[in-house]
Parts: C-alpha cells; structure tokens; sequence
C-alpha cells in the first residue's frame, strides 16, 4: 500500500503537470470562445454558453450517482456498448448484488455490455433516428457540451416533441429529464445585426429561460444532478482516465531521475573534451 | 581520452589500423569475430566516427527521430495484435484495445501521441539544417535522403490516421485522396485506383492497413539507413558550418571532433531522458493535447452521411492544407501544395551562400528564415480555421512569405547581397 505522503506528493505533482499544461494548451486552443458574461447576468439561462460541467472523474460517490441516473433516465433509449456492467460496477466500487438488483435491466448478466432494451427499428420510427450510442459522446463533443446540452431544453410547441435544445437545436430527443428540471420558455430579445450589403436587419436572439412549471428538484439540484450525469459519462468515455493519470506520475518521476542521473554520466565523460 | 581508431575517413574495406585487433578476443566474442566483423563495425561507426565537438541542442532531434521510429514500430507491433481493419470492425477493435486489452489505452496513445512527437522532432530536425546550411555541398544527398524519408513519414502519418475509421479519419482521407482527382487526364482514374472503390470504403482501409504497416515502415527503415549511410560519408555539420575534416592532427583526427561513442552516446541519452518526461507528461495527463493529437470528431465513427462541420488534417499537415484553401483554384492550390513540400528538395541548389551557417551571415538572410518559420507556424494555425473570411487573407500574405524563403534564395543570399561575416579556422567551444 501507498503511504499517505507518497499520496499526497503524488496528488501534488499532478495538480501542478496538469495547471502547467492545461494553461499552455488553453493558450493555444482557446479561439472564439469569448461571451458576454456580464449581459443580463442574474437572469436564468443567459450565460448557458459559459456554463462548465466542472466535473471530477476521481468523485466516486459522483460517478455512482452518475450511473444511477443513466440506468433511470438514459438506458431506456442509449446503450453504451463498449462498456461491461462488470467493468462498471468494478471501477466504480458498486458491490455486485447492489448492481444487479438497481442498476441492471432483469435478466441481464454483469459480463455483458450496457444495452438498452429499446429495439433500434422502433426507436427510428418513434424519433426519427436511433438515439445514438452514448460510450463516447465526452469524447467526442466535450463534457461542457453534454452539460449545456441537458441544461438547456426549453418548451417549444413546434417540435413535435414538445422540446427543443439551445445546445443541438431541433434535436430528436424529447425532454425525458423535465419531471425533475420543470419546464422552461426562451425569451427573446431583438438585435440589430448588419449584414454582408450593410443593410441593418433585426434579429431574434435568446436572452433568458423563464420557468413555465417547477420540477420536483431545484436548479441548484439539477445542476448537480447534471454534474453527476456528465460525470458518468466522461469515466464511461474513458475508463481507464484514472489509472492512467496515477500510473503517469510514477513514469515522469522515474524519467525525471534517469535523466538526471544521464546528466551526471554526460557531465563526467565530457570533463575530458576541451 | 586514447582512441581506438587513427583516420576518421577510413572507408570500411580499407584495413585496421594498428590498435584495433580484429581478433582481440577468446570465447564466444573472439568465435564470433571470426566469423563477423562486430569489433570493426563498432570502430569504423561509433568509436572510430568523429563528430565535431561543438554540437549544441538542435543536434538532439537527429538521434531523437531514431528512438521516436522504433518507439512507433515497437507499439504498432503490439497494436496489430488486436487490430482489425474493416469497415465493420475498425472502430470496435481501437475501443476494445482502449477499454479491455491489458495496458492496451497505453500502447496506443503512446503510438498516437508518438505520430505528433515524430513529426515535432522531424520538423526541429529539418529547421536545425536550415538554420546551420546542412543541406549544402557535400552534404546534398544526405538532405535529399532525408527529405524522402519525411515524404514516406506523411504517407505513413496520412494512412495511419485513416485506420481507427473515426469520422474525421474517414472525411480527411476523402479530402486528401481527391486532390490527386485535380491531376489533369489521369486524376479520376487514378483517385479510382488509390481507393479500390468508388469511394472511401473497406478496400480502402484494408489497402491502407498494408501500407501502413508493411510497405512504408520498411521503406522508411530503409531510407533511414540510407541517411546514416550517407552521413557516415561526409560526417556531421555543425553550428559553425566548418568541415571539421579540413583540420586534422599528426594522426589524420580532426582537431575539433570527438568519437562519437561514448562522447554523444551519452548526451543523446540525456536529450531522449528529456524528451521522454515531455513526452510522458502528454500521454499520460493529456493524450488528446486539446485536441491537437486526437481530435473529438474522431471519436464518433467514420459515417459518409455526416461531414464533421470543419474538415482540418491533424496538426503536422495544416501548413500544407492553409495553402491548398487559400488558392481559389482547386488544381491549383493542390500543386501550390505540393510545391510547398517539394521545394525543401531543391534547398541544396537554391542557396548560393558562401557560408553555411546563419552564425556567419547577413540579416537578409536571418530575416528570410525567421519568416519562414513564422509563416510555418501561422500557416498551421490557420489550416486549423474555418477557410473564411480574414483567415484566408491571412492564408495567401503567409503563403507567399513561405514560396519566397524558397524561390528568391538565389537572389537574396549571394554574397553580394547579403554580405557574410568571415567563418573562423576552427569551431567555437566552451568546455563547461
């Protein structure tokens, strides 16, 4: 077993790699992502842009509530079909009898991968498409993404699913999480825009949400309960995140005293070239 | 330090000198002496092969590219195990190597993240020969060896991108297999036979599979051993740009060269110990590097009804792809972007500098390479953008800054335009 010091040296040297690169990557990558953050503050919605999922893939409580959500509200259309319940309940730390008996469909065997029972034939005729697979959506659209995607799903009687989404407008999927969220309007303000030829045309543009019906958790509850949900989905993007980061500490360190140990040898040899 | 070894040039027919016994041992290494010239090879390529003492950081990248290729093939073995190219399987297989093989996510972000750090190291390695004129006279071949390696590495890279069959490996290579399409006469026929189908599909990926694994690695092994070759000829330049075989002792060694082995065997350990903390840090804290390395749209498979909403090559191949969008014309652009490859080849034959090194040259010429490597630079920022708006201007201004480092060197850099510092006698060294 690891000592508590070699822990926190470890937890210590991690936070500082990832500072050191997370601010020199941000540097570089960050391009069109400034908002108006001061506009309308205070009103429900109006930052959604800059909203963060501010997740930690090393909460496991989180990650537990994470798959308890998924099993309730997701599993009855998304699979995730590289992971295994077993894997799951494994690096979760849920106990076996505690998995099968809340989170599994009946009849299902922790071996197997976490499928939904919704036959995809039926799913395009109900939706218009098959709900897609969900192992990889952190990966491949950002946890930010999934955040404010599942934050901002407003009532519009035009859709045929009575929802529509600021995040993937005119999205397929119905608003299944509203019994706990409530419902919500978007409210629009006019803006002046200028076009190409110069001409000044006004424009609807989303202000603010303005709740229509209450739902049974409060916003602050279903923020966290988002939270948890993207959480889930970002360890099922990346199982093995946490033992990477934690086995990565020990190779930089060992690289860090090869290396300097090939310094001193250098040094030595090179005493003789003048 | 006594060296084992008299003449740096001896060519490896030409006999021993005199301390160097062929069969200096017993037991198995004197039986297998006998049989194998071990001992010989080591005095004529490592202890008996001088290099110039005066090497500094940008000399690491040479050997560093070595480790970087082995560190490739060695993972890709692994990868191949458990592999399986086919429209049907490709995207499963990299998951199932991600999620279920034993320490499988490790062997392949360290083959990913390796393609980026192979080219990272290429491109420093190509800049230290502009920047010390490693590519003149007699140096030419070595440099036309190696820009062929750098050829075959982007196939590789292109190819190898293509395999997990992500969304962005499938529309990336739909993009990059078309631009032979601009060919006049030939190009539809031949887009036609470089995929196997009439679009991007499973014969495709199969035959890049091929590639990837067996034709092009043992091409690139090849040429690599053709570049040690051919530098084991004309030895190493260095940052004066002296021929450090123009002064020799009594015994015919250059004055200012060292053995290679054990002098920079033990230094390159140290640059490949340093690289290899930088490198650690990336595939273990960052795999995807935001982005750069591994790109979210690759995460979603490949699907020919959905075009991810920006098109854009990974990182190493944006300065080329900013020059293809930034011409209007497509067949033009495709050869403007083929130039733009190629004209590193005739570097040798364009620069009619009297010196070698930037150290003993004017500013014209300082000037023209600083702006090259900033247009490098801007070059692959902008082949990350949307091709809109500024950014194309922008495209088009660093475009020609790029084409004038190359096809106005023959004007710019004679002596009697940019006038040259005199080169000293011997190499400047501070022993530390």
């Amino acid at each position: 077993m690891r000592t508590r010091k070699m822990r926190v040296l470890q937890r210590t040297l991690l936070l500082a790699v990832e500072c050191t690169l997370v601010v020199t990557a941000a540097g570089f990558i960050a391009q069109g992502t400034a908002f108006a953050a001061e506009e309308g503050a205070g009103k429900l919605g109006a930052d959604w842009k800059s909203q963060h999922a501010d997740t930690d893939v090393a909460n496991k409580a989180s990650l537990q509530r994470g798959a308890r959500n998924f099993s309730n509200y997701c599993l009855g259309c998304h699979s995730l079909k590289y992971e295994r319940w077993s894997r799951m309940a494994q690096d979760l730390e849920i106990p076996e009898p505690l998995l099968e008996k809340d989170l599994m469909p009946p009849g299902d065997k922790p071996a197997q991968y976490v499928l939904t029972s919704m036959p995809a034939a039926d799913a395009e005729a109900w939706f218009g498409k098959t709900p897609p697979d969900l192992s990889l959506i952190a990966r491949a659209r950002g946890k930010d993404y999934l955040y404010q995607f599942l934050t901002t799903f407003y009532v519009d009687p035009t859709r045929q699913t009575g929802a529509n989404n600021l995040r993937l407008p005119a999205t397929a999927m119905p608003h299944v999480l509203s019994e706990l969220e409530g419902l919500k309007r978007a409210v629009y303000r006019n803006e002046e825009k200028r076009g190409e030829d110069g001409k000044a045309t006004t424009e609807p543009v989303f202000d603010h949400f303005e709740p229509l019906a209450p739902g049974r958790l409060s916003t602050a509850e279903y923020a966290s309960f988002v939270r948890d949900t993207v959480n889930f989905l970002d360890y099922v993007g990346e199982p093995t995140q946490q033992a990477r980061r934690s086995l990565g500490v020990w190779v930089v360190l060992f690289l860090l005293v090869f290396t300097w140990l090939a310094w001193l040898m250098k040094k030595e040899y090179w005493k003789d070239v003048h | 330090m006594a060296s084992r070894q008299e003449s740096p040039v001896r060519a490896p027919g030409d006999p021993l000198p005199d301390n160097v016994n062929p069969l200096p041992r017993k037991g198995f290494l004197g039986w297998l002496n006998k049989r194998m010239p071990v001992d010989e090879f080591i005095a004529n390529q490592l202890t008996g092969y001088y290099a110039p003492k005066n090497f500094n950081i940008w000399y690491f990248f040479g050997s560093l590219a070595l480790v970087v290729l082995v560190m490739q093939l060695l993972t890709g073995i692994f990868l191949t195990m458990f592999y399986k190219p086919g429209e049907l399987t490709s995207f499963d297989s990299v998951e199932f190597i991600m999620r279920e093989v034993d320490s499988g996510w490790l062997i392949r972000y360290l083959h990913s993240t390796g393609a980026s750090a192979f080219f990272i190291v290429v491109y420093l390695h190509m800049f230290r020969a502009l920047l010390y004129g490693s590519y003149k006279p007699p140096r030419e071949l070595l440099w036309l060896i190696g820009m062929l390696v750098y050829l075959a590495l982007m196939a590789e890279a292109f190819m190898g991108y293509v395999l997990p069959w992500g969304n962005m490996s499938f529309w990336g290579a739909q993009v990059i297999v078309n631009l032979f399409g601009t060919i006049p006469v030939i190009g539809p026929p031949l887009v036609e036979w470089i995929r196997g189908d009439y679009g991007i599909a499973d014969a495709t990926l199969n035959r890049f599979f091929a590639l990837h694994v067996v034709a092009l690695p043992l091409g690139i092994l090849l040429l690599v051993m053709l570049h040690l070759v051919a530098l084991r000829r004309t030895g190493s330049n260095n940052p004066d740009g002296i021929e450090i075989k123009e002064k020799v002792d009594a015994k015919g060694k250059p004055l200012d060269g060292i053995p290679f082995h054990p002098y920079y065997t033990v230094k390159d350990v140290v640059g490949i110990g340093v690289f290899f903390v930088l490198f650690a840090i990336i595939v273990f804290f960052v795999p995807t590097f935001g982005g750069l390395f591994l790109e979210g749209p690759n995460f979603d498979p490949a699907n020919p009804m959905s075009t991810p909403e920006h098109i854009a090559p990974v990182w190493y191949f944006t300065p080329f792809y900013a020059i293809l969008r930034a011409v209007p014309d497509q067949r033009l652009g495709a050869m403007l972007m083929g130039l733009a490859v190629v004209s590193f080849l005739f570097l040798p034959w364009l620069d009619r500098s009297p010196v070698k090194s930037m150290r003993y040259r004017g500013w014209i010429s300082k000037t023209m390479l600083t702006l090259f490597v900033v247009s490098f630079i801007a070059l692959g920022y902008l082949g990350l953008q949307p091709a809109e708006g500024i950014y194309v201007l922008w495209a088009r201004i660093f475009a020609v800054i790029y084409f004038a480092y190359f096809w106005l060197m023959p004007f710019y850099s004679r002596a009697s335009f940019d006038r040259v510092k005199p080169v000293p006698e011997r190499v400047v060294f501070n022993a530390h």
